[in-house]
């Protein structure tokens, strides 16, 4: 298969994940369609070191796999102690951040 | 074949993302990434990285996802109100998407890479194996790999202190 045809995958599953986290109000979603994005770009990072012939960018891809993860349990951690506060898991109720 | 194989992934791949995007149900909505996950994996086997694919099914798929789980049962998989206090962000949301996929692709598919449109190099039979990406790992990119053991730890410290049991506040 034509690497392009990959490349051109990735930015419309990066796409529907940040159209994701457009519409979406929960937390949690959020998080999903983060994920998403996530791997569309370890999708164009994996299609490009085929591309090449490197074996380098499979490396990167592994580290933003490992920065997903911390990224995961932080977010997790954060939704559960808005859970244990009862406070409303919608985005946009939790607007004490907000300037 | 590798062609059928490319199209039924890339489908599994779309199913599941938009499925992530449009279940009501959050639990649902983890489900529809695990299915996306899967058909990465085997994206990334068609691209002859075995590593990163059985990475992404292995810690992903089944940890990264296992937690997921855990949590959207601890808080509830309650559905969140039909349509919201922003008024058009229904519809503006879908047509900013759109904008952003034909901004990138025509980042990408102009950026005159000579490469692009090939099926990219032949690659012997240990391209992108366990072996291979090990030695890149341990021995041309240690620092990262130690860097990147740091944060992990750090990740395991900061979800504790975030969610275990507080005692005033």
């Amino acid at each position: 298969m034509n690497v392009e045809w990959y490349v051109v995958l990735s930015s419309l599953l990066f796409a529907i994940g940040a159209t994701g986290i457009l519409i979406r109000r929960s937390p949690v979603v959020i998080l999903l369609c983060l994920e998403l994005m996530l791997n569309a770009g370890n999708l164009a990072l994996v299609a490009f070191s085929r591309m090449v012939g490197n074996q380098q960018g499979q490396v990167f891809a592994i580290v933003v796999m490992v920065v997903a993860a911390c990224e995961v349990v932080i977010g997790l951690g954060l939704i559960v102690a808005i859970f244990r506060r009862r406070l409303p898991l919608d985005v946009d109720e939790l607007t004490e951040l907000r300037g | 074949m590798e062609a059928v194989l490319f199209f039924a992934a890339a489908l599994g791949a779309l199913a599941g993302a938009i499925g992530v995007v449009a279940f009501r149900n959050p639990f649902y909505g983890v489900l529809a990434l695990i299915v996306h996950l899967f058909s990465l994996a085997v994206l990334f086997l068609l691209l002859s990285s075995a590593f990163v694919a059985a990475a992404q099914v292995v810690v992903y798929a089944g940890a990264v996802m296992v937690l997921y789980a855990f949590v959207v049962a601890y808080v509830g998989g309650d559905t969140e109100p039909a349509w919201d206090p922003i008024p058009g962000q229904r519809f503006l949301a879908p047509l900013l998407g759109a904008a952003l996929f034909v901004e990138l692709s025509i980042a990408v598919l102009g950026s005159s890479l000579v490469a692009l449109g090939t099926d990219g190099p032949d690659v012997g039979p240990g391209f992108g194996d366990p072996a291979a990406i090990g030695h890149l790992l341990l021995e041309r990119f240690l620092l990262p790999f130690e860097a990147s053991s740091i944060l992990l730890l750090l990740a395991a410290v900061g979800a504790v202190v975030l969610a275990g049991k507080r005692g005033a506040a």
